[in-house]
C-alpha cells in the first residue's frame, strides 16, 4: 500500500502547485497577438476593468458582445461604481484584450471611450511566446 | 511470593484501517485534478494616455518631441509600409533598431529612456497584431536572453489628428 500512498500524495502536491486561482479573464473567442516582450503583471493590478474586443469589432463585456460605439454607458456604470468606492478612474486600468485581427481603429475607439470617462491607465494584453 | 511471571504478549502487526485515508486523499486529488486549468502565460504593455495629454503638444518644454512611427495598411489590414519620423523603416527589426540608436543618444546625453516618447499613427484598417508588433519592436529588445527596455511612453495618435 505504501508506494500507492506515495505516488498518490506526489500527485496531490503536483496538481496544488499547478493550481492557480487568479480568475484570468480568458476567452477563446479572442486569440490574442504574440509578443516575446509581454512582460506578466507584476503583483495585482489595481482596479481593473477588462475590455475584450473581438476580430469582427464586437466589444466582449460583462458576457455579452456589444457594438464599440455602446460601451460608453457600461463604463459610465463602472467610473461611478469606482467613484461610490472613493478611488480615482485615472488610477484604475483597463486592460484591453483585443484579438489580433481586430482594426486598430476600433481598439483606438475604445481607448477613447474610455479616456472620456476619466480613465488613462491601459495595459494592451498579448500572448507571451518566446522566441 | 514469587511474582507470576509477566505473560508474553505475542507481537502481532497492528494495522492501521487505510480505507478512510485514501479515500479522503483521491477526493482531494479529483479535486485538484479539475479545477486545474490550463492558461497560456499573458502579459501586458503599459500604456498612460490622458485624454488631455494626447491632444496637445507636450507640456514639458524639455521633452523631446515624440518619435513618431506610422503604420499604413492595405485594404486587407495587412501591414503596407512602416516609417519613422517620415523616413521609411524596413522592418520591425529595423525600427527596433532606429530607436535603440536613439534611446542610446537620450542616455548618452545624460536623459532617461523615459525622457524619449513615442506616438504611434496606425491605420483604421490595420490588423492590431502589427500594432503589437510595432509595440514590441519599440519598448525593448533582447540581449543575451535578457530584456532590455527601451521605450516606455507610447501613446497612440488621436483620430482626429490622423484625419487632419
Amino acid at each position: 500500500m505504501t508506494p500507492m500512498i506515495d505516488v498518490t500524495f506526489q500527485l496531490i502536491t503536483f496538481f496544488m502547485f499547478v493550481l492557480n486561482f487568479s480568475e484570468a479573464e480568458q476567452d477563446e473567442r479572442i486569440q490574442l497577438p504574440a509578443s516575446q516582450l509581454a512582460k506578466p503583471a507584476e503583483g495585482v493590478v489595481e482596479t481593473p476593468i477588462t475590455m475584450q474586443l473581438t476580430a469582427d469589432g464586437g466589444v466582449l463585456y460583462a458576457g455579452e458582445i456589444l457594438p464599440v460605439d455602446q460601451i460608453g454607458r457600461s463604463l459610465e456604470q463602472e467610473r461611478k461604481i469606482i467613484v461610490a468606492a472613493g478611488k480615482d478612474p485615472a488610477l484604475a486600468t483597463v486592460i484591453v484584450r483585443a484579438d489580433g485581427r481586430a482594426r486598430t481603429g476600433d481598439v483606438q475607439q475604445v481607448i477613447r471611450i474610455c479616456q472620456e470617462q476619466g480613465f488613462e491607465r491601459f495595459a494592451l494584453r498579448a500572448l507571451y511566446k518566446p522566441e | 511470593m514469587a511474582q507470576p511471571a509477566p505473560k508474553r504478549r505475542r507481537l502481532e502487526k497492528l494495522a492501521i484501517n487505510m480505507t478512510p485515508m485514501i479515500d479522503v486523499v483521491f477526493q482531494l486529488m479529483i479535486f485538484f485534478m479539475l479545477t486545474l486549468n490550463i492558461i497560456a502565460p499573458e502579459g501586458d504593455f503599459d500604456i498612460r494616455m490622458p485624454l488631455s495629454k494626447s491632444a496637445g503638444p507636450p507640456s514639458d518644454d524639455l521633452q523631446l518631441p515624440p518619435i513618431r512611427v506610422r503604420l499604413a495598411a492595405d485594404p486587407d489590414g495587412g501591414l503596407q509600409t512602416l516609417s519613422m519620423n517620415g523616413e521609411p523603416v524596413a522592418g520591425f527589426d529595423d525600427l527596433q533598431q532606429r530607436v535603440a540608436g536613439i534611446v542610446e543618444a537620450a542616455l548618452a546625453s545624460g536623459g532617461t529612456a523615459e525622457d524619449v516618447e513615442l506616438e504611434l499613427d496606425c491605420d483604421e484598417e490595420l490588423d492590431y497584431t502589427h500594432v503589437v508588433q510595432a509595440i514590441t519592436a519599440v519598448s525593448g529588445r533582447i540581449e543575451d536572453g535578457r530584456v532590455v527596455e527601451m521605450i516606455k511612453k507610447i501613446s497612440f495618435t488621436p483620430p482626429a489628428a490622423v484625419a487632419e
